[in-house]
């Protein structure tokens, strides 16, 4: 259990990427962009063919990122010169990727347990410093060795990994370009009257929102030991359950706290569908009707308990004033019949 | 300053419901002019103002502003050279963003954005001052989200946002048309301070004929796409609400005695 727990923890921090890319698309420029599911495989074929012909693991994730910019920038250009809807347009380009990303790699699955990746270069220098062995002294001690993760090396470059990512898009979303980046999103009438050129920041904006979903990828398919071409189908709802719960549950009150919020989404997400998967009755090809059913929650929740408040008010006053009303003038008002 | 010549434009051309909504409009506006725009529903007030503002390109005819033929530059270009304020006060504002970012938004109007920070601490403190200056309640309320704001409070922050940069032309439309009737008195006021503080040469859609007359050294009177009535300076300055009502009578009265004697043979 507690290992299936660091697992999700270890993945969300790296979908978390994703999510934040999600959260560039969906929430900013107000664009629901399903190029993801595409985009998101774009990332890693293109690392993973490029660790096999002997790149480096972090050039070929870069290059993973930068092939995801140019996905999303295709389909804002679809949007923007086309004048194609922007569900059709993400559409559009997810299908596109589908053919691309099996060209890309040639194949359907490409594994990658013997090649160098980013992990394990990492894992061999965390070896050499000895801090898994320091690290886990405290759960000896307590004798509950069984619930630690066997290595602590993912937590910890996934963390540093995602905080960077963090701060860097919460800066550049304060720049000047960034808030009009935020204001083609929230009035595009009105920052184009104040010389911004809309459809320029809505294809930069999807190209760094794909190119992070791309990245995320990269560093999956890296983490997972193998690159396959169905990855990606439903990603577009991950990365929005992963907005959507953060949001929730940790706020949004400014761009800081809604990074952070969707970050934690990404990884509360994983822990959710963990402990989901523990129960005895679901098997792992349930895992996608799970993922409809916490974001079906996720978007339901939040109205329902405000519907059922405002209903129990609602039948408390009018108790109080039937009876108020009967003691006022003796009369006694019940529902009328409608049938 | 402001040129346009023979400027035409024909909506929905070729099918039944083809509209001329500009027929052969020219006007020049001279630096620091000031011309209030009336006219009944569907006159071309606001057609004339998108198309100065690039929204609708005409079909024939040129604008210029200077030495500048803009005639088909697109809007996001050409309002370096242009501020404008809207008639809905949601449409000239970004909601979810805080007053100072909506501000630093319209700084981007004349400079190329880049990755400077767009509130600096010295962008923060002028704008504390400018808003100071409108003498509106707003310079304690820097990091307050636009959205919350009255609409009388967000049309004086679309009004800042359109001038404090100095545009070459500033054109309102109906800007206080969806305000009620104290709030439109208090922004028509801070129009006419903010704009006799830049100089701005401005064209002001209204059609409330008071304000018309109160603001503004030039009218003109615009009916079914054709500027019907022209009041300069000196002649401004005696016009009533009478005169203008006269006017309008007489320019429309003919047209309409004409169609109907065609109509009943």
């Amino acid at each position: 259990m507690t290992g299936a727990l660091f697992g999700a923890i270890e993945s969300g921090l790296l979908y978390a990427i994703m999510a934040l890319g999600v959260y560039i698309s969906f929430r900013i420029l107000d664009f629901p962009d399903l190029t993801v599911d595409g985009s998101f495989v774009t990332g890693g074929a293109v690392a993973s063919v490029l660790m096999v012909s002997g790149t480096s693991p972090f050039m070929a994730t870069l290059a993973g990122g930068a092939a995801g910019f140019i996905a999303g920038c295709m389909t804002g250009f679809l949007h923007t010169k086309g004048k194609i809807n922007p569900l059709l347009s993400g559409i559009l380009m997810m299908i596109a990727l589908y053919s691309i990303n099996l060209r890309i790699m040639g194949r359907p699955n490409i594994p990658l347990l013997n090649e160098e990746t980013l992990f394990s270069q990492i894992e061999s220098w965390w070896a050499s410093t000895g801090i898994d062995a320091a690290l886990m002294t405290p759960f000896q001690a307590l004798g509950i060795e069984g619930a630690a993760p066997n290595t602590f090396y993912v937590l910890l470059f996934g963390t540093l990994l995602i905080i960077g990512v963090k701060k860097v898009l919460d800066w550049f979303l304060q720049t000047e370009s960034g808030i009009a980046l935020r204001a083609t999103g929230d009035n595009a009438k009105m920052i184009k009257s104040l010389s911004a050129n809309t459809g320029l920041y809505i294809m930069i904006g999807l190209g760094l929102s794909n190119a992070l979903v791309a990245m995320s990828g990269a560093l999956i398919v890296q983490y997972n030991g193998f690159a396959d071409v169905g990855l990606g189908v439903g990603m577009i709802i991950v990365g929005l359950a992963s907005v959507i719960i953060g949001e929730g549950v940790f706020g949004r009150k400014s761009i800081a706290r809604t990074t952070l919020a969707v970050v934690l989404g990404a990884v509360l997400y994983r822990i959710i569908l963990a402990v989901a998967m523990q129960l005895e009755f679901v098997k792992a090809s349930d895992l996608k009707l799970i993922t409809a059913i916490i974001v079906t929650g996720a978007l339901v929740i939040p109205t329902f308990s405000g519907q059922i408040k405002e209903w129990m008010e609602r039948k408390r006053q009018q108790k109080a004033l039937t009876q108020e009303l009967k003691q006022e003038r003796g009369q006694d008002v019940a529902k009328p019949q409608t049938d | 300053m402001l040129n346009l010549k023979q400027i035409e434009k024909t909506f929905y051309k070729g099918t039944p419901d083809e509209k001329r909504a500009i027929d052969n409009v020219s006007l020049t506006l001279e630096e620091g002019d000031f011309v209030t725009v009336i006219g009944s529903n569907g006159a071309g007030k606001s057609t004339l103002l998108n198309l100065i503002a690039g929204v609708l390109f005409p079909d024939q005819g040129l604008m210029a502003v200077d030495d500048l033929n803009m005639t088909y530059l697109p809007e996001h270009k050409r309002s370096k050279w242009i501020g404008r304020v809207f008639q809905d006060p949601m449409a000239g504002t970004a909601p979810h963003m805080t007053i100072e970012e909506n501000l630093a938004l319209a700084l981007g109007r004349t400079k190329k954005r880049g990755l400077g920070r767009g509130v600096s601490s010295s962008r923060k403190k002028e704008f504390k001052k400018l808003l100071q200056d409108m003498n509106v309640n707003l310079h304690d309320r820097l990091t307050t989200q636009v959205g919350l704001l009255s609409g009388g409070e967000r049309q004086a922050l679309s009004l800042l946002m359109a001038t404090f940069t100095e545009p070459r032309i500033l054109l309102l439309d109906e800007h206080t048309a969806a305000l009620d009737p104290a709030r439109a008195e208090h922004i028509t006021s801070i129009t006419r301070d903010v704009v006799n503080q830049h100089q701005l040469t401005t064209l002001m859609v209204t059609h409330d004929m008071e304000q018309a007359l109160s603001l503004g050294n030039r009218l003109i009177m615009m009916d079914e796409g054709k500027i019907i009535f022209h009041a300069d300076r000196e002649e401004k300055k005696k016009l009533t609400v009478a005169d203008l009502l006269e006017a309008f009578q007489k320019a429309r009265g003919k047209s309409l005695a004409d169609d109907k004697t065609l109509l009943q043979k």
